[in-house]
């Protein structure tokens, strides 16, 4: 590890204060960050410790939502009364996602913002236009099983690796900041992260020193059924290969109202609102469910090794829409 | 910096980029939690902090001068085991012992989970969990064994998660609350 300067945060205010030079970080739970820098893929000159910060609690908001903290662990968050009453598509994702131990240090605002699991991305010796930028893609061409089929370009084609943030995209949540100036900002979750086009080394719209201090997730109508469906290579502590977060609320028989996020797929936590216009005010079948995975993957570009994940999605989607409208 | 490890104060002058568990192996002495990968995927190095379980390996020592932790040392003593250590030694739950004692600080913390009520991936109703096996292997799923001593170590763990259980239910109805 890169030796830094460490200097802990009392106040929000402080911590957007101290962020003062382009290589500082925060750190937080710090078990992404943590890793990277033991391989040099990080090599920050500074760490703002925002550990401490009073951003560690859920509170219920005015709309009827929740307002969680940035520095709210995923395992207290998976195991909130409220969430698992309310926002269960939340707490099963992130009860599939890392381990017992890793749950317990992760945090809210940095499961956002972790980084790609991409091969490539981790190895030094390998071009990675996201590590070093102008470098190359090696991923495209070579080992690519685990990465994305939608949104990617001929720059770079890594997937973001959250289970949380699916979910979060399936609630419609909005990211809180603080920025560097004291102002602050409302991010829709849908407008937060960026695709990598160009510049796959910028993944989201914060800008340098903007901390995430709290995530809003607006209230789910009664009557909606969730579900988070993670397909991967073992049964336990892995990434996911795809995964499908569902809020669906049927109507006399029909959908009335579908949220669908996907993991695994995209460089992002992936939603398309026109696969949801196909389903609403229809019947739920095989064929409907068919052709919502028909427009989810018109786009869709295996690389090679990734192929599979087209055809896994169709049946990840398919899966989780026949579970949430029982049409069996 | 100042620490507070297994109830002791310690002191060490350390770098920043000291990770917790190169604190207390290479600084303390401390050599029960164990470094297998050092990048939080095989848990060898689990201790717990204020009751929880981390990966030691994934955390800087300087974060945690104001927090309660506790090693494989600080559970018990070849004289006086804490129970899932006599219940691993009971079930023969390692082959090579490298695990071990993260398997087993990891296993304290994941009865505490249990213990508060936390749901797991395979719970089928979050809000009252059980412990079966299919839990156990779930919840335990951040602490690898290269000599695949699963079975035994989840027997270990069910054995003392049982004794939880019943003990809870025995105060539950010393004071007069219905499980």
């Amino acid at each position: 590890m890169r030796s830094f300067h460490y200097e802990r945060a009392a106040t929000p205010e402080a911590a957007v204060r101290n962020f003062d030079t382009a290589d500082a970080r925060f750190i937080a739970g710090g078990t992404n960050l943590l890793d990277l820098m033991k391989l040099q893929v990080e090599t920050p000159g500074k760490l703002v410790d925002i550990s401490r910060l009073d951003f560690a609690g859920v509170e219920d908001a005015e709309d009827g939502g929740l307002l969680i903290g940035a520095l709210v662990p995923n395992s207290d968050l998976a195991a909130d009364p409220r969430v698992v009453a309310r926002y269960e598509v939340l707490a099963r994702a992130l009860l599939a996602g890392a381990s017992g131990q890793l749950r317990n240090k992760a945090t809210t605002g940095g499961n956002l913002l972790q980084r790609t699991r991409c091969y490539y991305f981790y190895d030094l010796h390998s071009p990675c236009n996201k590590r070093e930028p102008g470098s190359g893609c090696s991923a495209i061409g070579g080992e690519n099983r685990i990465l994305a089929v939608l949104g990617t370009s001929e720059n770079c084609i890594a997937t973001h690796p959250s289970d949380m943030a699916v979910a979060m995209r399936a609630l419609d949540a909005t990211v809180v900041t603080l920025k560097r100036d004291g102002d602050r900002r409302r991010i829709a979750l849908a407008d937060f992260y960026r695709l990598p086009g160009d510049t796959p080394q910028i993944e989201t719209v914060l800008e340098s020193g903007e901390l995430i201090t709290h995530v809003a997730l607006p209230p789910v109508r009664e009557g909606s059924r969730q579900a988070y469906r993670k397909v991967r290579d073992r049964a336990s502590y892995a990434f996911a290969l795809v995964s499908v977060a569902g809020v669906v609320r049927m109507e006399d028989g029909s959908i009335a109202e579908a949220r669908l996020a996907f993991g695994g797929l995209g460089p992002m936590p992936w939603r398309d609102v026109a696969v949801e216009q196909a389903l609403v005010g229809q019947p739920p079948s095989p064929a409907l469910f068919e052709r919502a995975a028909d427009i989810l993957l018109a786009d869709a570009q295996g690389q090679g090794t990734n192929d599979f994940k087209i055809p896994l999605a169709r049946r990840t989607l398919a899966a989780t829409l026949r579970d949430l409208t029982e049409a069996r | 910096m100042q620490f507070t490890i297994n109830g002791q104060r310690r002191e060490a002058d350390v770098d920043v980029r000291t990770t917790l568990l190169d604190l207390l192996r290479e600084h303390l002495a401390l050599t029960g939690s164990k470094k297998g990968c050092d990048h939080g995927q095989c848990g060898a190095c689990t201790v717990l902090v204020n009751g929880r379980r981390i990966n030691s390996c994934l955390t800087l020592a300087v974060m945690h001068q104001d927090d309660e932790i506790t090693t494989i040392e600080g559970l018990g003593s070849p004289e006086r085991l804490h129970s899932l250590q006599a219940a691993f030694v009971a079930h023969d739950g390692y082959q090579c012992g490298y695990c071990t004692p993260g398997q087993i600080c990891s296993a304290v913390g994941m009865l505490g989970e249990v213990a508060a009520g936390w749901g797991s991936h395979v719970s089928a109703d979050l809000s009252s969990p059980g412990l079966n096996t299919d839990e156990i292997a779930e919840r335990m799923s951040g602490n690898l064994c290269r000599c695949a001593a699963y079975p035994n170590i989840r027997a270990a763990i069910a054995e003392v998660g049982a004794d939880h259980a019943s003990a809870a239910a025995t105060s539950a109805r010393r004071e007069g609350v219905s499980a």
